[in-house]
């Protein structure tokens, strides 16, 4: 027996509901809210402010800082003590790489850009869902960006490739059959730029054969679009009336 | 060839295709990729010709030389004093350009502006840098002594003083209220009134979440004697 | 240092009114509550109070108890400012500020006798269950003890406790219908002193200007069970009976929107 049927009955190439709004944070110059499944991203931008340790200033154009953070509740398990990790470490470190390509900053030298991203609950994709919600908040605090970054995270489950995997397909052999084989966990989380057609992030845990990692690309790429349209949607909801 | 897919004064977001063809240039807030042009920020689309600009809805007050401005004294140097510029980069008020008369050596520089004091001020010089220089010379009033000062979005700024002034002067007019609106969003009022200044405070609010609607300054005149009238009532 | 706002809200609070219009006990609208914002809490609430927006959000977590209270499970009060609260915020570990919240708030709680600990004890001096809050500001616009305070409560008043497996594991994932012993509902109300005007739902920029508070938890019979007081400036007696006679009135407008979402 192979994985037929998703455990939550999607379709292999089917995203979960989503959800998206900008402006939910007043005090900061730009935010969003990103919500797909259980995994809900709020992101909030502050700044450009001026950077004074010198190591840190670029006096061409200002920087990108993220900081990635898990609320302690929103973990499957028991409570996660507050306070960076290494893991929230290191995505807030491929969310900076995910992010700054379409960002021009040349407006600001010597400044950095603080994008906050914290998430209330997750059900797997959280830092794909942090990229998509900081993407809408750089937009709605109105930087110069190519385009906006639309983030999924793209599964071998099992012997099937999947679209957004959640948490039980992230751990496949612990919830399938008994009597199937075991399978694939596999997360591939991808950043896409419509605009250039080019990945900004790209990272994999688990095995894979190489015809299905190509598959995967393929698969990230159209999800990808589709939130696309997601996220346009939500900061035109907030700028449309301003038409005249 | 070209064919512009998007009409001025409609919303562009960051990647929207607004026109294709090498026929429109990409002017400020906008690139060209292969032959389109593509927008880069949130805001109103205008064109000049065929040349294709974003106005820009958010983002913070861009500081450029001749706006007039409140800054916030948060420093005092031997040469002069640090601005707060409500923008990305502080300014610098220097004693030449701060002090009408003749500043001597090791005078308290406290008793012409202190730190936490508000400033009127000009922006005379920018470098590529980011420095600003600030001056006080030629103004009226310098620092502000009395009154509350208050925030409002700076890209609000035009509505909130109009065409010719005719927006804040019908608000003046109409609360008592003095006010000096800031380029850098910083405003400041004062009214003998208490209830008519945090009225004209609502004002401003008004404007910010109408600021789309044609014949702004008759909604705010309307809106304004309505609540007016409702006070009166009380 | 000169400060004309801080001059002129003086003068605005002489006639009565604050900088956005209200009288000087009146609470902020909207004020609303949203129920279970996050699934992998066991139970969670958001609080809006004007521009503030605070969420708390409650795990349950099998321990075993403390060798002086071998028969009561716990209670932890965690406030974090995270940066994207508030422009004054930076990121690492709770400052004074947040230590303070998390304390009073906890205070509230635990000396109103708001939970039942012996309740929480599954097996004397082996297993308990221990209350865990965290309460994180989304937009910190003042006033984050009372809000923080309402949406703990709340939080806990709709938790369910997790499945707990013939191991002796807990089970995350499977929310029982079982509820958490919450006996007893105190409500802080802050009332800060700002120049000689006692002012309630402070927004961020009063709280700047506020020179001294006092924090008063309320039962629902209206007996004060916690205070604190904080800031610089003394109090005298008249003025602390005053704030008192304040907080219990205004308790009341917590506990009608307490009563609404539970």
């Amino acid at each position: 027996m192979t994985y037929e049927n998703r455990f939550d009955g999607r379709k292999f190439e089917e995203t979960r509901p989503m959800e998206a709004s900008v402006g939910v944070v007043k005090n900061a110059i730009g935010s969003a809210r990103f919500k797909i499944g259980k995994t809900e991203a709020i992101a909030a931008v502050y700044g450009p402010k001026e950077v004074f340790p010198r190591m840190l200033k670029n006096p061409e154009k200002g920087i990108l800082r993220c900081y990635y953070n898990m609320l302690p509740f929103a973990g499957f398990g028991g409570r996660v003590r507050p306070g960076g990790s290494r893991r929230s470490k290191e995505i807030s470190m491929v969310t900076e790489h995910a992010l700054s390509p379409v960002l021009d900053l040349s407006d600001y030298p010597n400044s950095a850009v603080e994008v906050y991203i914290e998430l209330p609950q997750t059900d797997a994709g959280s830092r794909c869902a942090g990229i998509c919600a900081a993407s809408m908040a750089l937009a709605d605090a109105g930087f110069k960006m190519k385009d906006l970054v639309s983030a999924i995270a793209i599964g071998y489950v099992g012997d099937k490739v999947v679209v957004d995997l959640d948490y039980m397909e992230e751990h496949y052999n612990e919830f399938k059959d008994e009597n199937a084989p075991k399978g694939g966990e596999t997360d591939l989380p991808y950043a896409y730029i419509p605009a250039e057609d080019k990945f900004s992030l790209m990272q994999m845990d688990g095995e894979i054969s190489p015809e299905d990692l190509k598959a995967t690309m393929d698969m990230a790429k159209k999800a990808c679009l589709n939130i696309y349209e997601v996220q346009k949607q939500a900061l035109r909801q907030k700028f449309k009336k301003i038409e005249e | 060839m070209g064919s512009l897919l998007i009409q001025p004064r409609e919303i562009v977001l960051p990647g929207d295709i607004i026109a294709e063809g090498m026929d429109y240039i990409p002017g400020k807030g906008t690139y060209r990729k292969d032959e389109k042009v593509l927008a880069m920020q949130v805001g109103l689309l205008s064109s000049e010709g065929r040349v294709l600009k974003v106005i820009p809805l958010a983002g913070k007050y861009a500081a450029k030389v001749g706006d007039t401005i409140i800054g916030k004294v948060t420093n005092i140097l031997m040469s002069g004093w640090v601005i707060d510029t409500n923008s990305v980069y502080h300014g610098l008020l220097s004693l030449r350009d701060g002090v009408d008369t003749f500043v001597p050596k090791g005078a308290n520089l406290t008793k012409y502006y202190n730190i936490g004091d508000f400033v009127v001020c000009k922006i005379v010089n920018m470098t590529s840098q980011m420095l600003i220089d600030l001056s006080t010379k030629g103004s009226n009033i310098k620092k502000l002594s009395e009154g509350r000062i208050t925030n409002v979005t700076p890209s609000k700024v035009p509505r909130i003083i109009g065409k010719s002034g005719s927006m804040i002067n019908m608000i003046k007019d109409k609360t008592g209220s003095k006010i000096i609106v800031g380029q850098n969003g910083i405003v400041w009022l004062k009214n003998q009134d208490p209830i008519m200044e945090v009225l004209t405070v609502k004002a401003f609010a008004f404007i910010e979440e109408n600021a789309h609607i044609r014949g702004l300054t008759d909604e705010v005149a309307k809106y304004l004697d309505n609540e007016i009238s409702q006070l009166k009532g009380v | 240092m000169t400060d004309i706002n801080r001059t002129h809200m003086l003068k605005s609070l002489e006639n009565g009114i604050r900088f956005d219009g209200r009288n000087l006990v009146d609470i902020r609208q909207p004020f609303d509550v949203k129920l279970n914002v996050s699934e992998t809490a066991e139970g969670s609430a958001v609080v809006t109070l004007g521009n503030s927006i605070v969420m708390a959000g409650v795990t349950m977590e099998l321990a075993t108890p403390y060798p002086d209270t071998p028969n009561k499970g716990g209670l932890m009060v965690n406030v974090e400012l995270v940066p994207m609260s508030h422009k004054d915020y930076e990121p690492g570990p709770p400052g004074i500020k947040a230590i303070e919240i998390s304390r009073v708030i906890d205070r509230a709680l635990r000396e109103g006798g708001a939970v039942d600990f012996e309740k929480l004890c599954i097996v004397e001096g082996e297993k308990v269950w221990n209350i865990l809050v965290d309460i994180i500001p989304i937009n910190d616009d003042g006033n984050l003890f009372d809000a923080g305070a309402l949406a703990a409560l709340i939080a806990i008043k709709n938790a369910k406790l997790p499945t707990v497996t013939e191991e002796g594991v807990v089970d995350y994932k499977q929310k029982t219908d079982q509820g958490l012993p919450l006996v007893s509902e105190p409500l802080p109300v802050t009332i800060h002193k700002i120049g000689n005007y006692l002012i309630v739902d402070p927004t961020y920029e009063e709280e700047n200007y506020s020179t001294t508070r006092l924090t008063v938890a309320v039962q629902a019979n209206g007996n004060p069970c916690a205070i604190q007081k904080s800031g610089e400036e003394p109090l005298s007696q008249e003025q602390i009976s005053e704030m008192v006679d304040i907080a219990i009135e205004k308790s009341k407008e917590y506990r009608e929107i307490l009563k609404k979402f539970s």
